[in-house]
């Protein structure tokens, strides 16, 4: 690994100070990959979070443009980009924020077709998507790529949290939610709403989760889930464990290729 | 008597509540006297079977049902459950 420049350890030195991250650990940020799926609530402070801290390579995915109703939660975006590519509104403010951080964008959605191509491309997935589909999309993409995942969602006032790395014996996202809910059973996206702030604590959470992952310090979340109830300020663990007939990650799958599940927002 | 931590999704079921309060030996009858005192909620929770849906789980203490006994799972006064779904939301 090349040596920090005298900018980027100046730039870094509140982290590099921290004996759990120092130079060695700066330094693996660099190398990082990290993919973001969503530039919107949980993928602002996410992209913003780690583009500060020096993770060297940041994919961003989102096939959306920006719309005024986004700029309460999603922070990487601004006024005047209101109509601008999300990517592009991202790419922008990132670049502006930090010079190393090498970024690559794509402006689409995730798809059966494209995932895997782009997955493979990075060392750690952070989804921060808005519906079930592509989540469970996500979970079995990044499980045939062997690619530890990050995930973090958001409802209303509650959120949620899981690293997720069945390549390593810990459970996948389908040992705790075995299947998406069918249309009709979940609230519609729009008018469910969702607490801004509410998705910068998740965010952030990932991206601490992120940064730990990288370094290899700290608790790992591969087998606990964390809830967060931002009107009653709890934080609760709860056990994940390996489902032993889980239809994805078990000896005996019952999924063995990437699926599209059509999970629309309408209300029953 | 045992508390139930209600999940923001089912919270128009109990009055905007996130924990009320009820009995049971078991998941299942917890889910029953629930339903009593929340008409509606056990269709949320189950499907036509009776079955906890696939999508949503339930904790008694930390510990999922699924890996203890189901619907069947015991309960004991000073039990806490939760019912946790699955969310999506992120971009929204």
């Amino acid at each position: 690994m090349t040596e920090l420049t005298e900018e980027q350890i100046q730039r870094y030195s509140r982290q590099i100070i921290l004996p759990e991250v120092g130079g060695k650990g700066q330094r693996k940020l660099r190398q990082a990959k990290v993919l973001i799926i969503g530039a919107g609530g949980l993928g602002s402070p996410i992209a913003l979070y780690l583009g500060a801290a020096g993770v060297g390579t940041l994919g961003l995915i989102d096939g959306d443009r920006v719309d005024l109703s986004n700029l309460q939660r999603q922070i990487l975006h601004t006024t005047a980009c209101v109509g601008t590519p999300k990517v592009e509104s991202g790419q922008q403010l990132l670049a502006a924020l930090n010079p190393d951080v090498h970024l690559r964008i794509y402006q689409e959605h995730i798809t059966v077709a494209n995932v895997m191509d782009i997955v493979s491309e990075y060392d750690l997935v952070l989804d921060g998507s808005d519906n079930f589909g592509t989540r469970f999309l996500v979970n079995d993409a990044c499980f045939f790529a062997k690619k530890t995942l990050i995930s973090g969602s958001i409802f209303r006032f509650e959120g949620q949290l899981a690293t997720i790395k069945p390549h390593e014996g810990y459970p996948c996202y389908r040992c705790l939610y075995p299947e998406p809910p069918p249309a009709g059973l979940v609230p519609n996206c729009q008018e469910a709403g969702v607490l801004g702030v509410l998705a910068g604590t998740i965010g952030i959470l990932q991206a601490n989760e992120a940064i730990k992952e990288i370094l290899q310090i700290g608790e790992s979340l591969a087998d606990r889930l964390l809830i967060y109830d931002a009107l009653e300020m709890q934080f609760r663990k709860v056990a994940r464990p390996k489902d032993p007939h889980c239809p994805l990650c078990s000896s005996s799958p019952r999924i063995t290729t990437l699926e599209e599940h059509h999970v629309s927002c309408q209300v029953s | 008597m045992i508390k139930v931590r209600i999940p923001t999704p089912l919270r128009s079921m109990t009055g905007g509540k996130g924990e009320v309060e009820s009995t049971g030996g078991t998941i299942q009858e917890l889910i029953d006297n629930l339903d009593s005192s929340h008409p509606g909620l056990k269709d949320r929770l189950c499907d036509e079977r009776g079955e906890v849906r696939r999508f949503i789980n339930i904790y008694v203490n930390e510990e999922d049902i699924r890996f203890l006994t189901g619907k069947h799972t015991p309960l004991k006064d000073g039990d806490e459950v939760s019912i946790v779904p699955a969310i999506a939301g992120g971009s929204l």
